[in-house]
């Protein structure tokens, strides 16, 4: 694309001057992260107990604590992590993805699938066009579902989040987990056979063969398009955060100990069925529904029925299903939320029977 | 000049659009406007991100929200 032309060749030099400042500016940034990062503990406790009128150990206390603690940590950790998986996914994008699965074989282009979910760039209100662009391209049905089951649910900010609140464990078990799902949902549905459940209009498509030229980034680009995903990101999901986070506190302080145990926890048979059934209706992206999820699991919540409501409030929604209906038969979708939703189950029942 | 600003209607389509109609107000750019929100329509096109800017039937950028600058550059040869 021709309008790459900020920073051309000839200027070399200013472009390493740029490069070092960019740097030494970044290094004074990490460390100034590091040591505020350091004592949100104590500067939360100072804030609720010595600088408000708030008795230690009040439930109101302990609601306030947590908000304080919680909202600098999270928003200080999704910086972090954004800005990071900004400047990996500048390396891919969706055309490169689609080149890359349309040759694949089924099992091995499952897998890829729903790891390049993770780093491609791509925003839900553009899953038709990307569904249409992958299926025409002779990507296979089911390899497309792996992609589109796998770039919501196993996302940077649900990562960041679970790193942040939970501990890397947990990040790292929904992470296996969301991959686990988008692999075996997508290779179910790709077995089944139903390529001839999409719409007509979509294989009749005659969807211009669009070829342009690949842009050349400098790590300068790279580094601002991170900046952007960092503006962009945070820019719409802060007030997610917050309000997540004040519910969490709520729940935190004033609800007693253990009371969860008997509605979400690993005894009732019941509870990872009715996780999933609360969570689909429900819309939300990861930063509102974790700070929830890690206050019901304070309270008693088993992990594999939190894990269950978190994946399905995430990668099953309404609106999903409304605009993949206008590619999709319904019958389509009803595998699709089918096959998805056993896998959630399965999940979740295999974490309450381990842990 | 036809622009097309293709994009089913989220955040960041509305906003290139802005930013489209910004760059033609401010340069005095001779230019026609038009939103596409039609899945069909845009899958014609051949992209499959949105936002998308097609200028005179050329696909200028897919996937993204573009720069004010690199807006200029397709506008102001």
């Amino acid at each position: 694309m021709e309008s790459k032309t900020t920073h051309p060749v000839q200027d070399g030099g200013k472009i390493n001057k740029m490069m070092a400042l960019n740097l030494l500016m970044g290094a004074i940034g990490v460390y100034l992260w590091w040591t505020i990062y350091r004592v949100l503990p104590d500067l939360s406790k100072w804030l609720t107990y010595d600088l408000l009128p708030i008795k230690q150990g009040s439930h109101l206390g302990s609601s306030v604590e947590f908000f304080l603690y919680d909202t600098p940590k999270v928003m200080m950790l999704l910086f972090l992590v954004v800005f990071g998986v900004g400047i990996l996914r500048s390396f891919f994008t969706p055309e490169k993805t689609r080149a890359f699965l349309s040759g694949k074989s089924e099992f091995a282009g499952n897998v890829f699938a729903a790891l390049l979910g993770i780093v491609t760039p791509f925003c839900s209100c553009s899953a038709v066009p990307l569904f249409i662009g992958f299926v025409t391209a002779g990507v296979p049905l089911g390899v497309t579902f792996s992609f589109l089951i796998a770039a919501p649910m196993v996302n940077e900010i649900a990562l960041g989040l679970l790193y942040g609140l939970l501990g890397w464990k947990v990040a790292a078990i929904y992470m296996g987990t969301g991959l686990f799902i988008a692999i075996s949902a997508g290779w179910v549905i790709g077995r089944l056979k139903l390529e001839n459940h999409i719409e007509d209009w979509v294989t009749q498509a005659n969807a211009a063969n669009l070829t342009m030229e690949e842009e050349k980034l400098t790590w300068n680009d790279r580094f601002v398009y991170g900046w952007d995903a960092v503006k962009e990101i945070i820019g719409r999901v802060w007030i997610y955060v917050i309000l997540g986070i004040a519910v969490g506190a709520g729940i935190h302080g004033f609800v007693p100990e253990g009371v969860m145990a008997s509605i979400m926890g690993k005894e009732s048979w019941w509870s990872v069925p009715l996780s999933v059934v609360i969570g689909v209706p429900m819309y939300s992206n990861a930063a509102g529904v974790i700070p929830v999820v890690e206050a019901l699991l304070g309270k008693g919540a088993a992990l594999g029925s939190v894990l269950a409501f978190m994946m399905s409030v995430i990668a099953l929604s309404l609106p999903e299903m409304v605009i993949l209906r206008k590619v999709l038969k319904p019958k389509l979708i009803a595998v699709f939320v089918g096959v998805v939703a056993s896998g959630i189950l399965f999940v979740g029942y295999l974490f309450n029977m381990i842990l | 000049m036809e622009i097309k600003v293709l994009g089913p209607g989220c955040a960041k389509c509305k906003k290139t659009e802005k930013l489209v109609q910004e760059v033609i107000k401010e340069n005095g750019v001779d230019a026609n406007v038009e939103k596409v929100s039609d899945m069909m329509q845009i899958a014609s096109y051949g992209v499959f991100g949105t936002p998308s800017v097609i200028v005179d039937g050329d696909v200028k950028c897919t996937g993204k929200v573009p720069k004010k600058d690199d807006i200029k550059g397709w506008l102001l040869k």
